[in-house]
């Protein structure tokens, strides 16, 4: 067992060089290595967000809302084809499970179950009696979730590039979610302020025949809703509500682009349309001169202004009381398009660079006064064989750095604490094997024989005592999130690279000591 | 120089003796903690709980219950505000706030802008209602899951006995590392969570090794009574459990002294763990061999071999 053949003992050599080399960029300023080619050294570990510091959000797509939407048009484009064939019918109220309609008279229902079943493609028909209800089949409904998760993820990817961070990334995960790590940033409140947003805009005409106050009292005329006012200037002169026309006049898919800038010395943000609503925009303020037209935002009337003249140059701007900071995020996010659904921030975590800065510092103290400690009493347990255990140790650290270099694994701090942890334990094969072989040379063998059963009879333990840590990492990887990720990977990877250095390093070179000096005497 | 043993060679203790001791102080610490469990109940962090959580450096010495005031005066339920590390640190949390996902943002908001342009804000984090309990139910999955995996796995590579004695020993563990976390008040969250799953990966390690041993030493020493042998195990691998859990805890200390505040009440879950974790595998997980009344078992086949041996 002590005799290595030569290609064993090169081999072993070969994977600690290749461990050397690959993790040296980390301590190299970067760019020492030419980094074109992925398989060559050159890459360094990658610093989680606690600690490079900025922002992480979960977000989920409100994709109830697309499908009401889709319903909602599904059922439109029913009743037209029903409304051709002079069938009466009722829309109920749509839901994200299905557009609802009432046939009225008995008589008609299965011409009109027969035309709802042909209006479009991928639907289901159900319900019972007069009743139709239709939904997509799973497969649509499949595909129009992923549209609106694709859209929402090109959405969110334009307005965090607005920020002007480097490497931001933008991911789905799970069904309906995206997570948004924007790295380096130092106000998270400003992309919650951009990623809590629809951004929906769309221009309505202001109803001229009743207030918001009369119709509450009378009833709404039809064709009209009641949206809330969000301008200042509008509360201060007691206007709460616009009673406004439910038809949108232009809306904010035909706006190319969105300025932040400023009027009489007031933060605005301009917007220019294009050709098709340039044109809308022109013919609408030119027949409706004295009306108010409310610009409205997510469901809320950010300005309503009156229409003086006609706007023809497809050019307009909005003046509602805007800080710099939000006519700069309204132009944003005008800018960068609306999002298909409401989203939601589920959770977010956001360290500053300071802390994060601090917590590499202390993370660096404590393993380099934790391998110290380490290393010391190796020595002092074990004399000789300590030292070697020790080089195997390092040699270790420097594995678990290049694997986790190659494989671009995230390094968190509870990673740096897995690491600091697999100091500890790493060392543990090697005490295994040397009270072993202490054991051993008690029972009166042999040094070589010694040391040959030491190895020999500690492997399965190792291994066994190995695989259930790793059992325990590798579930910590499945099911945690973030952080603890990052301590499974640093545990299972230092876990598997102490099981090479602690068994085959460590060999090798008590193996070549024994050979050198042909002990006769072994101090343990 | 002659190398430290922290164990003398020809260390000889009974353990199995005072078996029926370790029982009892087991039996009271996991009956404890259990108690403790269900009557105080743990200190759940907004990762389990869902809620805010900012930490902050004043200008100086932060005058706590200014902030106290200050937020407190917010409406937004109970307003937790700790020094954290350093005397300009401060550790500010709120409870999940009734509502959806909205209601958390909102109340972010007022914190922030209540706490004004003099600190800075060095981390915040907002858990909704809906990943909160998402991590709950991740979390209860990983234990389990991760307890069974551990639990085949030994059962696979050892007879049943010591499968069902390594269980045991690592709910032991977990339960104590549990009641230690209520006893404490020290926070429960993600981190502490992958804390006591190391912890269990740490304590079956300790265990397999003895148990390794005795698996062994039932071989080797065909007359011996299963008692003495299973003493006889324990001494001999006492060096090297000491050893190791000697080297980790150093390792471990220099991580709660110097690796910063906020892994602290990761790193305190571990120490106490592998502490709990070393006891169990000598004073409870081999003595319960005896009550699972372990027989030797070896086919006729490697008899043969292992008299060679």
């Amino acid at each position: 067992m002590l005799y290595f053949t030569k290609w064993k003992a090169a081999l072993v050599l070969l994977v600690c060089a290749f461990g050397v080399l690959y993790a040296a960029p980390n301590f190299l300023p970067a760019g020492t290595f030419p980094t074109e080619a992925s398989y060559l050294p050159g890459k360094q570990v990658n610093l989680g967000l606690d600690l490079r510091g900025g922002s992480h959000m979960l977000l989920e797509v409100d994709t109830d809302s697309v499908l009401r939407e889709r319903y909602d048009a599904l059922a439109d484009s029913i009743r037209t084809e029903l409304r051709k064939e002079q069938i009466r019918n009722r829309p109920r109220d749509a839901t994200s499970n299905g557009a609802d309609i009432t046939i009225l008279r008995p008589e008609d229902v299965e011409k009109a179950r027969e035309i709802s079943r042909s209006a479009e493609p991928n639907t289901e028909l159900s319900g019972e009696g007069n009743n139709i209800h239709v939904t997509y089949n799973a497969v649509a409904r499949k595909e129009l979730i992923d549209r609106a998760i694709a859209q929402s993820l090109e959405v969110v990817r334009r307005r965090v590039d607005e920020l002007g961070t480097t490497e931001p990334s933008i991911q789905r995960q799970g069904e309906n979610r995206i997570v948004v790590q924007v790295p380096g940033l130092d106000d998270p409140s400003r992309l919650r302020a951009i990623l809590g947003r629809t951004a929906k805009m769309n221009f309505h005409l202001v109803n001229n025949e009743k207030t918001a106050a009369d119709a509450r009292a009378t009833g709404l005329p039809p064709g009209t809703m009641i949206l809330p006012s969000a301008d200042a200037s509008d509360q201060a002169a007691g206007i709460r509500e616009y009673l406004i026309d439910r038809r949108i006049v232009v809306s904010g898919d035909n706006l190319v682009d969105s300025q932040p800038t400023f009027n009489d010395g007031r933060p605005v943000v301009s917007f220019r349309f294009d050709a098709a609503g340039g044109a809308r925009f022109g013919d609408i303020t030119s027949k409706n001169a004295g009306r108010g037209l409310a610009i409205v935002l997510d469901g809320e009337v950010i300005s309503a202004p009156r229409i003086n003249e006609p706007i023809l140059g497809g050019n307009g701007i909005i003046t509602g009381q805007f800080s710099v900071q939000e006519a700069n995020d309204l132009s944003l996010l005008l800018r960068a398009g609306a999002l298909p659904a409401p989203m939601q921030i589920l959770e977010e975590r956001s360290v500053g660079p300071g802390l994060g800065q601090d917590s590499v510092e202390a993370g660096e103290i404590a393993a380099v006064l934790g391998l110290v400690f380490v290393v010391a009493f190796m020595v002092i347990s074990y004399g000789r064989f300590g030292i070697y255990a020790d080089i195997a140790l390092m040699m270790n650290l420097v594995l678990v750095v290049a694997v986790m270099s190659i494989l671009q694994a995230t390094l968190t701090l509870p990673g740096i604490a897995g690491i600091v942890l697999t100091v500890g334990m790493a060392v543990d094969a090697n005490v295994l094997i040397f009270e072993r072989i202490r054991e051993e040379r008690r029972n009166g063998r042999s040094i070589i024989n010694a040391i040959d059963a030491g190895y020999r009879s500690a492997m399965s333990t190792i291994l066994d005592a190995n695989i259930t840590t790793l059992i325990a990492a590798l579930v910590l990887f499945s099911f945690g999130s973030g952080p603890i990720k990052g301590f499974a990977v640093t545990l299972a990877i230092g876990i598997v690279t102490s099981m090479f250095s602690a068994i085959w390093l460590t060999r090798l070179m008590i193996a070549g000591w024994v050979k050198r000096s042909r002990p006769t005497e072994l101090v343990l | 120089m002659k190398p430290l043993h922290l164990i003398p060679d020809d260390v000889n203790i009974p353990f199995l003796k005072f078996r029926n001791l370790f029982y009892i102080v087991s039996l009271l610490m996991v009956l404890a903690s259990a108690g403790l469990f269900f009557s105080k109940g743990l200190n759940f962090g907004i990762d389990f709980r869902g809620g805010i959580l900012v930490e902050i450096k004043t200008d100086g010495p932060a005058d706590i219950s200014a902030l106290r005031d200050n937020l407190g005066s917010l409406g937004l339920g109970d307003v937790s505000i700790q020094e954290f590390g350093a005397a300009d640190d401060v550790l500010i949390q709120l409870q999940r706030q009734d509502g959806d996902e909205k209601a958390q943002m909102a109340a972010l908001a007022k914190v922030t802008d209540a706490l004004g342009e003099n600190v800075t804000i060095r981390r915040s984090e907002l858990v909704g209602p809906k990943v909160g309990d998402e991590l709950k139910e991740a979390g209860v999955y990983s234990v389990v899951i991760s307890l069974l995996l551990i639990m085949v796995y030994i059962w696979f590579r050892f007879e049943w006995q010591f499968a069902v004695a390594s269980v045991v020993a690592l709910l032991h563990d977990v339960v104590i590392t549990i009641g230690f976390f209520v006893i404490t008040g020290v926070q429960f969250d993600l981190a502490t969570l992958a804390a006591v799953l190391t912890v269990a990966g740490y304590s079956i390690n300790d265990t397999v090794v003895v148990f390794d041993r005795i698996r062994e030493y039932l071989r080797k020493f065909r007359k011996m009574e299963i008692p003495d042998l299973l003493d006889l195990s324990i001494n001999s691998t006492l060096s090297r459990t000491t050893m190791t859990s000697f080297t980790t805890l150093l390792a471990l200390i220099a991580l709660f002294a110097f690796g910063g505040e906020a892994i602290r009440g990761f790193t305190l879950a571990l120490i106490f763990g592998i502490v709990i974790g070393t006891y169990s595998s000598i004073c409870v997980a081999s003595p319960l061999l005896v009550v699972l009344r372990l027989k030797r078992k070896i086919p006729e086949a490697e008899e043969g071999q292992e008299a060679k041996a």
